[in-house]
Formats: structure tokens, sequence, C-alpha cells
């Protein structure tokens, strides 16, 4: 059996399941963030009164932290009393992070765990080896009252990726090529599992990368194998025991695809779709107004490592706005005792507190027509950050640092050479 | 047998453009959704959509985004159903949730154009358009209750006995 016929199977108390073959079943945590107050709204419509096993239930204030407008301030207070009341404990109010790095944080993303998300991105946690997916707000709601929910069992895909990444050529490259390669639906509805030498070199932070956007080419979710590095990560954080799911050696594949990381070359994905992907060259010199430096996808240390390693001693050109959003305060705190937010704000950069920021076009920075944006985060559909008549394109930290220096889009090995030489 | 006027789409057809995010974390009842259906993708659809109206597009459509409302505004516009080559999965969820129509058509979906009228027969599993019939497969029995209670709240209100 692949690893989300075994990991259903297993929370579905059966001793296998067939693809296709609907379960029911009881996730272990459950994630939702700002959304929770419409969720508390629909909850209260079922009629029961008590959330079962509050303990399940991860609650985050990300997505439009700090409140900018009153509606927003008035969400955030609702969710403050509806976890009051509720006895979820769980709760990470504004300030803390952004979701899908507080979970791995806090102990959640554990392998061998099923957990659900009222939030797309949810497949972030398939690098720690758990089965993770994106469900809708009524569910979670129900998710409340019952503590079940059915789902599908999937096809798998699996994905080998040889050889090592050269950097500055990141994981973030790796998955746009896999996205702009299969397309924005080629692995709707499956698991995927990405195997091979370039993931297990990775740190867990890369691989993230590409469970967080799995998603952005249908997947349910994007499962990576847990290894000795996972087990470092949880030591001391895990938040519950555990026991890792692998898929049997003779698991059956729907699509077995392979990927080399060793010639892979920066990836941009073009406006306005995930899959519109083109090698660096063929958008170089692109003028852009923004640069975004965060999000679930790339707010990690290693990511303002890297581009704090490009960005040192510079400055970003002077038509451009640089917007960077450690990922938590986590990460926060060890950005500035490694000097590295200090490098940003030399270099001209805003740096804004841990949060979704503009990524969704909410709040913090949103685009006027006509300006263009280059981004760290993964999604760059039209009106996404603002006007729909701005443009997004997606990028690794290094290709958005080195861009943010020019004014144009650059390729970050160029930028390497430069500031080595 | 239901009737509709077709709204006529392509790929990919995400989240985002059927409901913006600005929007997304702002509490709205659904007619208040329904004023911002389609917004980033086509203004004139909000304006002109009828009850009963479908909308036909092509593969991954509700790709993005987990947000419900991208649903929501849907059915609360009026649309009947929505007739695709294929869903992305948590905006098929979230459509039944709601007790809003989901079709995945593998023939036919070319030919349909803005404007033209087809008709869905549930029970049998056929399209109908200018005099073509094409079959879909109906959904698993546990997902179609959900649908024929009017979406998942009244669904599990119906199973907890409060209704």
């Amino acid at each position: 059996m692949t690893f989300a016929q075994k990991i259903l199977a297993k929370k579905a108390g059966l001793d296998s399941v067939d693809v296709g073959q609907i379960v029911e079943v009881e996730p272990d945590f459950c994630l939702s963030h700002d959304n929770t107050a419409a969720i508390a709204k629909i909850f209260c419509r079922i009629g029961v009164d008590k959330v079962k096993c509050p303990e399940r239930f991860v609650i985050v204030l990300d997505h439009t932290v700090p409140a900018s407008t009153e509606k927003y301030a008035q969400g955030h207070k609702e969710i403050r009393e509806f976890v009051q009341e509720q006895g979820i404990l769980n709760f990470y109010d504004a300030g803390v992070g952004i979701c899908h790095q507080v979970l791995p944080e806090k102990g959640f993303a554990l392998p061998g765990k099923l957990i659900l998300g009222s939030d797309s991105h949810t497949t972030t946690y398939g690098a720690f080896g758990a089965f993770s997916a994106g469900i809708g707000r009524s569910e979670m709601a129900v998710l409340y009252a019952t503590g079940k929910i059915w789902l599908k069992t999937p096809a798998s895909f699996k994905i080998v990726v040889t050889g090592s990444l050269q950097e500055p050529v990141t994981s973030k490259d790796l998955i746009l090529k896999i996205i702009g390669e299969i397309g924005a639906d080629g692995a709707l509805y499956r698991s995927v599992e990405l195997v091979g030498e370039a993931i297990d070199a990775m740190s867990l932070a890369s691989r993230m990368v590409l469970s967080n956007m799995a998603v952005e080419c249908g997947a349910k979710n994007g499962y990576i194998a847990p290894d000795e590095k996972t087990l470092s990560f949880l030591e001391g954080r895990a938040g519950a025991e555990y026991t890792p799911v692998y898929p049997d050696t003779d698991a059956e594949y729907e699509k077995i695809l392979e990927f080399d990381a060793s010639t892979l070359t920066p990836q941009v994905a073009c406006p306005h779709t995930v899959d519109n992907v083109v090698s660096v060259d063929e958008v170089e010199g692109t003028k852009i107004d923004q640069a975004l430096l965060g999000t679930c996808t790339n707010g990690r240390l290693e990511d303002l490592r890297l581009a704090a390693k490009i960005l040192k001693g510079k400055l970003i050109a002077k038509n451009v706005r640089m917007l960077v959003l450690p990922a938590s305060q986590e990460i926060l705190l060890q950005a500035l005792s490694e000097g590295l937010i200090e490098t940003f704000v030399q270099a001209g950069a805003m740096v804004l507190n841990p949060g979704c920021g503009p990524c969704l076009g909410a709040h913090q920075g949103v685009l006027a027509p006509g300006e263009v944006c280059l981004s760290t985060a993964n999604r760059n559909f039209k009106g996404r950050m603002g006007s729909r008549e701005a443009e997004i394109y997606l990028a690794s930290p290094s290709t958005v640092a080195a861009s943010a220096i020019t004014g144009v889009i650059t390729d970050p090995r160029n930028a390497f050479e430069e500031g080595e030489a | 047998m239901m009737e509709g006027r077709v709204w006529k789409y392509g790929d990919d057809i995400n989240t985002d453009v059927i409901f913006p995010g600005k929007y997304t974390y702002q509490p709205m009842e659904p007619a208040e959704m329904a004023e911002h259906a389609m917004e980033d993708l086509d203004s004139s659809f909000a304006k002109e959509v009828k009850t009963g109206d479908v909308i036909v597009a092509g593969f991954n459509f509700g790709c993005g985004s987990s947000r419900e409302q991208a649903a929501t505004c849907l059915k609360a516009a009026g649309v009947a159903a929505v007739i695709a080559k294929s869903f992305s999965r948590i905006f098929f969820r979230n459509a039944i949730n709601n007790g809003l129509p989901v079709i995945e058509l593998k023939d036919g979906i070319d030919a349909m154009k803005k404007g033209d009228t087809l008709s869905v027969d549930f029970e049998n599993g056929i399209v109908h358009h200018e005099g073509n019939e094409y079959h879909f497969l109906a959904l698993p029995k546990e997902v179609l209750s959900i649908l024929e209670d009017g979406g998942l709240i009244p669904h599990v209100r119906k199973s907890l006995g409060k209704e």
C-alpha cells in the first residue's frame, strides 16, 4: 500500500483500503486561523454546545495580524472569546507566526498523524511524514461538533528527485519546475510522495516548501518519509507520541516522475498561474516594484539567511519596496541574533511582523494597478495581492533578493559570483 | 430535470478570482458574497447572473485557496450547478457542503458556449445540450446524501437528530 492507503486504513481501523474508497476518520489535529470566527458561527448553527475533543484543535491568528481594520479586530476578538469558552488551549495569538510554521514549531506536525486544516496549504506537514490536507470551513465546524469527517483514498504519484541542488538554486526552484512541468492540475486529487537523494539531502525547511506547494499542482498531500533529520527536529518539540508511517516497497503508483536537481536553474512562475513557469533567464530584466520575502512557503531561517547573504552590504534599488516577513517569532528571534534583520534594514527593506502579510491581498503591502511584485509566496493569481491589474511573479528567496538589488528580475547565480569576487 | 443558461469559463479558474482574498476575512452574509462573485474574472457576472444559471468550465475549477465563500457566493448568486472537466478537491467538497451541485463532465464542454441553454437530468446522470446527451457519473452515495440534505450543516443536524 502507498502512504495514503496505509495511513487512511490505520485511521479508519481497517487492514487495508483501496484507491477510491471512502473512509470515515478522526483527524489527530485540526488547524484553523483567522477564519475561526466564521467557523465558530457555522458551529453554532449545528446545535452542539461544546467542541468535542478541544485538545485536537490548533488555532493560529496569522492572516490579518495585527488587525488593520475594525472588522478584522472584531473577528480576532470573537476567536479569543471562542477559544476561552471552548477550552481550546492550543491557541496562538497574533504575532506568534504563520500557522504552517507554528504547527511544526509547537510539535503538532508529526509523522504518521492525520492533520486537516481549513487552509489549502495544510499540505505543508507532509514534510514531516504526516497526511495533511485542506478542508473547508463548514467541515471544520462539523469536526468541532463530531470529531469525524469522510475522506476518499487518493491514488498516488511518486516523484523521484535525483542529483543535488546547486546553491543558490533552492527547493523553491525545484517545486516550481515540477509544477511547471506537470501543470496546475498535474497531480489533481493525488497523494504525492517525494523521494530521492536530493530530498534526502534537504533540510526540513526546504522539504516544507515542496509539501507546501504540492497543492499548487492539485495534490491532496505531499509526503516525505521521516528520517533522522525529522526525528531530531521533533526532539523536545513533539506534542504527542507518534509512529511514522512508510509506504510499502511494493506500493502501486499511478505514475512515477523523475526530476534532476543538479541541472536545475532558478525558476520563475509568471503571471497569473503557478504553472506558468520559465527559467529565470527568460524573464531577466523584467522591472519590479515590490519584492516580498516571507510567507508559509519561504519565510524560514534558511530563506532569510540566503537572502541576507546576497543583500549584505548592498542597497535595494531606488524604486523597489522590499518587504521581509519572518514566518514566526522563533525565526525572527534567530534572525535578530544572527544579524540578518540588521542586513535587511540596512539594505533598505521593511521588516514586518510574522504573519501572512500581503500574500493574500488583505493588508500590509498590497499592489496598485500596473505594479509588479516578485514574491517568494506560493500563488500569483490575478488580484491575489491587491489590484487585478497588478502582476505577481514567484521565485526563490535568492532570486527575490538578487532582483531587489537590481530592480529587475535577476539570475541570483550572477549575484553570487559578484558577491564572492 | 433542471434547465439553465450557461456562463462559460476556461481551465484553472481559481478561488481568488471567484471570491477575492480581500473579502475572505470579512464577515458577510451570502447575499453580499454574491455581489462579489467572479469579481476578478468577469465583472459582468454578478450583475447579470440569474437564478438557475449554470457555470461551465474546463479543468481544475476552483483551484487555490480553501475559502468556502467561492462556493457560497456562487450558490447565493443563484447558480444551479457547476459543470467542469475536473474540480479542485477542496472546492468540490465546499460546493457539496453548501448544496451546490458539481458535475464532472468528460465530454461536451468544449461545445458549450456562453448563453446556451442546457438541462441536467441528475437522476440519470445526463447533461442535454443542443440535441446531444453527455453522461456523467453519479456521486458516491455518502456524498450525494449531503447534497440531497441541502449541504453539510443540515446533513449533520439531521444525523444528530436536530431536525
